[in-house]
């Protein structure tokens, strides 16, 4: 049975690489998945800020989706993920609201059991359920000498998941060691980016991806490999106000890890929303894209002695 | 920020408003907190906060109803989610200030922080009638109803964005909008959670 993929809205619009991506590394990486029909909005965190039923019901009309296909959802951003995950854990411990939300899906002609349908994120599947060693066996350009610092960012780890550390994750880390790239430390991993602050008061937001930005460089990293469409548009979008803000040189490609997994199996640049980045990540990624289907060179002895 | 703080004399603490967070899950646990400071500590927006998640939890027991939902501590939480986490008495910190933040508009008193009150409604508004968030409508309408000069300074950086695709100028509604209506009323006509 495939995943109900579930985009979410950003995937649609400043998120649009990491829906291209994603949709490009599935079938790849053994992930079989069929866009969730119809779905709508997950509330995402403005929801639960004004109306809290509301918020409840409109979530948990993907449920209903996916439960009436027997499918489980595939969720890349991180606020849809969580959003989901968390109205269906609130369902199944509050029968008082189980029963009124189900009451409002019934005006819909729907309804949900909770528990039924299952949300994941494809990083939790790829290495979770897929295994490193899985993703290592169908790399074909390694990321050899790429020095990425994982970020993970909030919702994907908190406030609780079955898949990794919410404070320390290493899911990431495995996987971009698996295609080859090079970890560096990385201790603000699951710190904030600021989310919508961005908009509703952006002095807080740029403060803190400005931190996030200086850990990345101070660290050595090329990039910063993000799961979250939102940590991606404030890093990469509003780079050039933290540098006019703090008189800071940063140039650092903000990648999501779709795209690498993309470049690392030989997938073409446009496939993966690659040049959709407002901070330019093709000279980075030069020297492992554009490489015609990779033919081990035969090792000779001089190419050793030299 | 005032160095003299309002004193609440325990025979005077009102008991009406934490009892409000009743019907937050976990919200009952605001009885629990040993102000240790741990939510504060980890939050990374308290130091923009005019009182940190662990005042906001004494302000909350000692009843202090007015200060508590007009602080403008509620609308800097981004909901990451750190001090649930961390709190060593399993206090749902972020979903009580969600809690707050509903009481807040529906009273009509976020001044102190009207705009990210402004975004939150912005968007609402938006998967209302569409189904999905339309980044382009939200951000217009956000602005047009906070600060419309600002969407001035926001233009080039949108024209970067649409350039690269990423700044669609059209937006969808979804086919099942008629089951997003019957939701939105019946959950208006039952209201609470």
């Amino acid at each position: 049975m495939p995943y109900a993929y579930y985009p979410g809205c950003s995937l649609q619009a400043t998120g649009r690489a990491y829906d291209e991506s994603s949709r490009a590394v599935a079938e790849p990486f053994g992930l079989h998945v069929e866009e969730l029909e119809d779905w709508n909005c997950c509330g995402a965190t403005s929801y639960m800020s004004v109306r809290e039923l509301l918020a409840m019901a409109v979530s948990a009309r993907n449920l209903a989706l996916a439960q009436r296909k027997g499918m489980n959802i595939l969720a890349p951003c991180s606020a849809c993920f969580t959003v989901l995950r968390k109205t269906d854990h609130y369902l199944q411990e509050m029968p008082a609201l189980r029963k009124k939300v189900n009451n409002v899906l019934h005006a819909a002609g729907l309804s949900y059991e909770p528990g039924s349908v299952h949300v994941h994120h494809p990083l939790e599947i790829t290495v979770r359920q897929g295994g490193a060693q899985r993703v290592r066996e169908r790399v074909r350009n390694p990321l050899k000498g790429l020095k990425v610092a994982p970020y993970y960012g909030c919702q994907i780890v908190r406030p609780k998941v079955e898949f990794d550390n919410p404070e320390f994750p290493t899911t990431l880390d495995e996987l971009m060691t698996a295609l080859g790239a090079t970890v560096v430390y990385y201790p603000v991993k699951s710190r904030c980016c600021g989310a919508s602050l961005m908009a509703s008061n952006e002095a807080a937001a740029i403060r803190l991806c400005k931190n996030l930005l200086l850990c990345a460089q101070q660290n050595g990293a090329d990039c910063i490999v993000t799961v979250c469409p939102l940590c991606q548009m404030n890093l990469d979008a509003f780079q050039a106000e933290v540098n006019s803000r703090y008189g800071t040189g940063f140039n650092m490609p903000i990648l999501y890890f779709t795209q690498l997994m993309g470049v690392a199996i030989g997938l073409p640049a446009r496939a993966l929303g690659l040049g959709r980045e407002l901070v330019p990540a093709r000279p980075l990624l030069a020297r492992y894209m554009d490489v015609p289907l990779r033919i081990e060179a035969p090792k000779t002895a001089s190419s050793q002695g030299g | 920020m005032e160095d003299r703080e309002e004193i609440v004399l325990e025979a005077g603490v009102r008991h009406d408003f934490i009892d409000e967070l009743q019907n937050v899950p976990g919200g009952e646990r605001v009885r629990d907190c040993i102000q240790c400071g741990t939510c504060s500590g980890s939050c990374p927006v308290s130091f923009f906060m005019d009182n940190t998640p662990r005042k906001l939890l004494a302000m909350i027991r000692a009843g202090m109803r007015d200060q508590v939902l007009e602080s403008n501590s509620l609308w800097f939480c981004t909901s990451c989610y750190m001090c649930t986490l961390r709190c060593p008495r399993q206090i749902a910190v972020t979903d009580i200030i969600y809690a707050l933040k509903r009481t807040a508009i529906r009273e009509g008193r976020t001044g102190g922080a009207a705009k990210a009150a402004a975004l939150a409604s912005a968007f609402t508004d938006v998967v209302d009638r569409r189904g999905r968030n339309y980044e382009p409508e939200l951000l217009t309408r956000y602005y047009l109803k906070t600060n419309p000069a600002a969407m001035l300074g926001k233009t080039g950086l949108g024209i970067r964005l649409f350039m690269r695709g990423r700044f669609p100028l059209s937006g969808e509604r979804i086919r099942g909008i008629d089951e997003i209506r019957a939701i939105i009323a019946k959950a208006n006509e039952i209201g609470g959670l």
